[in-house]
């Protein structure tokens, strides 16, 4: 066991920048409530709304459109249920709600929540082998009746196979039918270019932890033209559309955290995607039945996630871990007990091959040692996981 | 050794990977998920199936300082226990589905996976003792605390799985092991006792059976006859809900003319019958059973003074005779009468302290014809 763990789990969460820690710990020793009106507070709310600002600027939106929540689940719920029940107040016809299969269940969950408890009509949209969302498919289940659609979810790159979907074209298809889309960008950001303006998206959602800032804080980003009704009612600090008192301190040091992970993501990006793809190679060159999942270009730079065949995956999990070496069977937990993860299964794969799969996830802080520890591990851990198939 | 330590989430399988740790083994904790839901199964303190016993159980774990990972067993458990469970009380028999989860799940599927994975040995919670017999075979004995003894659950364990097996707590009276845990600080130190079957949520055995047998349920009810008369006494929805040796839940009604307690002497699952009567004609003097499983040499005949048979948890030792035929046919001559035996429970075979075997009750022969 090596003393200071390979960490390869970036996707989960990654650790934080120096910048912004430094940020983040300037802000915790001042005092002052942003919705204070005294000089303190007056000091609190400059800091937030500078932090906006760069947040604004970074992700190419304005200040305004972006509204802090507690994270990527609050603001994947906020513009699920939110955007939804503000368009059918509308119109009562927009009950559609179209989501890919392959969304995070911080997206899925909602969704699925609105059809038993709302009278949502849930169609999720297939996808590849790849992962992707079939554009096709999703033009036919728009075109069917557009005017019954409340919005379009479909995320920026999926959290445990890493495929980028097709989000520009995505809108093209919603936008002339007056469809609001919503994309969750957690993962992307700082991985992939990201403008919101361009985008032409109506909501996206971005998150701390994944991009070098803190826990427990995140934005949606919602054009002005959209309304959204609130999940959480009290003080109405963002924009009416969140209330709670404003976590200064987080915020700053998320805004940090985002500037700096977009002014280096093209570099971060080359440097990560030549270890993944080291890793990748070097996975395959040990374990030559494992398989890539995922579109092998057009997906996260930082994402290798491979299935292997005949393992369970927390066998191989449980074993790297034993070696130092931490990485995700890449699926949601229940109780701790691995599910066989949706992505896998609507991307077409059986039950036991879904449950073949690890993810690794490079960051900021991976090195070439990290892939080393990997590549010299996988082959007698992979031996030994397929004599411990149950 | 490197021990993986089967933790449900209870005080005494928290202890006893505590002490694996402490003996300098190299301790992993590991938690059986056995319901891929998990609210489905029992809720609170008492099973070893609630996201809370998971959570439990991986506090331990933290405290103790062990990894700890969560194993979905749920499949295996549902095919090898609930589902022989379901068949056994369609067929009229009693079964346990403790022994039947020990057997083909803590000590063969997690087991096997344990030894693939590099693992020496599983450790467990359960009360009982095991050392080296003279023969250099590993014996397991009961608990130092009789009370707590659980020989009786695990006489289903051959040589190989005891070579590969640590019961920590086997030589430690019950409350010493609550004492300790506070003392290490293990925070599941007054969660109670788990009794009955993790499976069934609420303890109401013939209630589960009536919703999850449905149409695997060989009758949905029948006569409750008087078994020296013939004479219909009452009604019943399914054998299912009946174990023999059953006096409570009849609900006849009519109380016997000598009103002497009745009880269940026999089911008929084909004919949907519940055959009751007085006490001592349940007395039982023999016994035929199958599928035994010997903890070490397979015997062909046990016999003497410290032979005995335990035919339930917690049930009384009964001096026996006992003959094997053809390896796998097991006669038991009852020196000392037991009473109120069905066909499905297991006779665990002991020589003083020591398990000697098991096997699954196939007939009983009744002192009074």
């Amino acid at each position: 066991m090596t003393a200071t763990p390979v960490y390869l789990d970036h996707a989960a969460t990654t650790p934080m920048v120096p910048a912004a820690i430094e940020t983040m710990t300037r802000q915790l020793a001042d005092v002052g409530n942003p919705s204070s009106l005294h000089a303190s507070g007056r000091h609190a709310r400059r800091v937030v709304e500078e932090a906006r600002e760069q947040i604004a600027h970074a992700l190419g939106c304005r200040p305004g459109e972006v509204v802090f929540t507690s994270g990527g689940t609050e603001a994947d719920n906020l513009a699920v249920k939110g955007i939804f029940w503000s368009r059918r107040s509308a119109d009562p016809r927009r009950v559609r709600v179209l989501a890919t299969a392959v969304e995070h269940h911080a997206v899925l969950d909602p969704v699925h929540w609105l059809g038993e408890h709302e009278g949502a009509e849930v169609e999720l949209l297939a996808v590849d082998g790849e992962g992707r969302v079939d554009l096709d498919a999703l033009r036919a289940t728009i075109e069917r009746d557009p005017a019954s659609v409340a919005l379009v979810s479909v995320m920026w790159g999926n959290n445990e196979v890493g495929t980028l979907q097709p989000v520009a074209e995505v809108v093209a298809l919603a936008a002339p039918h007056g469809i609001p889309v919503h994309s969750d960008a957690v993962q992307a950001l700082g991985a992939v270019p990201l403008d919101f303006a361009a985008s032409g998206l109506d909501a996206m959602t971005v998150t701390g932890h994944k991009v070098g800032g803190p826990y427990g804080v995140g934005a949606l980003l919602v054009r002005r033209q959209v309304e959204v009704t609130a999940l959480v009612h009290g003080g109405g600090q963002e924009r009416d559309i969140r209330s709670g008192t404003i976590d200064t301190p987080a915020i700053a040091g998320f805004a940090t955290a985002v500037a700096h992970a977009v002014e280096h993501q093209p570099a971060h990006a080359e440097r990560v995607a030549a270890l993944r793809d080291r890793l990748v190679a070097g996975l395959l060159a040990a374990v030559p039945e494992a398989v890539l999942n995922g579109d092998p270009v057009e997906r996260l730079p930082g994402n290798a996630h491979l299935s292997f065949p005949g393992c369970e995956g927390d066998s191989l999990l449980m074993l790297l871990d034993a070696r130092g070496i931490e990485c995700s069977t890449g699926s949601a937990c229940s109780a701790g007990v691995p599910q066989a993860s949706h992505v896998l299964l609507a991307m077409g794969h059986p039950d036991d091959e879904a449950r073949s799969s690890l993810r690794f996830s490079l960051g900021h802080t991976s090195t070439d040692a990290d892939v080393d520890a990997v590549l010299e591990a996988i082959g007698p851990v992979v031996a030994r996981a397929r004599a411990a198939r149950l | 050794m490197k021990v993986l330590a089967a933790m449900s989430g209870g005080v005494d399988s928290a202890v006893a990977a505590a002490r694996a740790a402490e003996a300098g083994h190299d301790v992993t904790g590991i938690h059986l998920a056995l319901s891929r839901n998990p609210a489905s199964y029992r809720s609170g303190a008492r099973g070893c199936c609630t996201i809370e016993d998971a959570n439990d159980a991986r506090r331990a774990a933290d405290v103790i300082g062990i990894p700890f990972y969560v194993w979905d067993l749920s499949e295996r458990f549902h095919a090898d226990v609930v589902e022989d469970f379901m068949d056994e009380y369609a067929a009229g028999r009693t079964p346990n589905p403790c022994l039947r989860c020990n057997e083909r799940i803590k000590f063969a599927a997690v087991l096997d996976r344990a030894l693939a994975l590099g693992f020496d040995a599983v450790a467990t919670g359960h009360y009982a003792q095991l050392r080296t017999g003279t023969d250099g075979l590993v014996e397991m004995h009961r608990a130092a605390d009789a009370g707590k003894d659980q020989s009786y659950v695990l006489g289903v364990l051959d040589q190989q799985q005891l070579a590969h097996s640590l019961f920590p707590l086997g030589d430690t009276p019950k409350p010493a092991v609550r004492v300790e845990a506070e003392r290490r600080g293990l925070l599941v130190a007054d969660k109670p006792d788990s009794h009955d079957i993790c499976f069934v949520a609420d303890g109401d055995n013939a209630g589960w059976l009536r919703e999850k047998l449905g149409d695997r349920a060989p009758n949905h009810g029948g006569a409750i006859v008087d078994d020296a008369t013939g004479e219909e006494l009452g009604r019943h929805d399914g054998t299912f809900g009946f174990t023999i040796g059953q006096r409570k839940g009849l609900r006849l009604g009519v109380p016997a003319p000598d009103g002497r307690p009745r009880f269940v002497l026999d089911i008929e699952p084909v004919e949907g019958t519940v055959r009751v009567g007085p006490r001592e004609r349940l007395a039982v003097s023999a016994l035929e059973a199958d599928r035994p499983r010997w903890c070490g040499t397979v015997p062909r005949v046990l016999e003497g003074p410290a032979v005995t048979v335990q035919l339930r948890a917690h049930g009384a030792e009964h001096r026996a005779r006992v003959e094997v035929h053809d390896g796998d046919r097991v006669r038991v001559e009852l020196l000392e009468h037991a009473s109120g035996i069905a066909p499905g429970q297991a006779a665990v075979f002991y020589d003083g302290t020591r398990v000697v075997g098991s096997a699954t009750i196939t007939a009983t022969t009744r002192v009074a014809a």
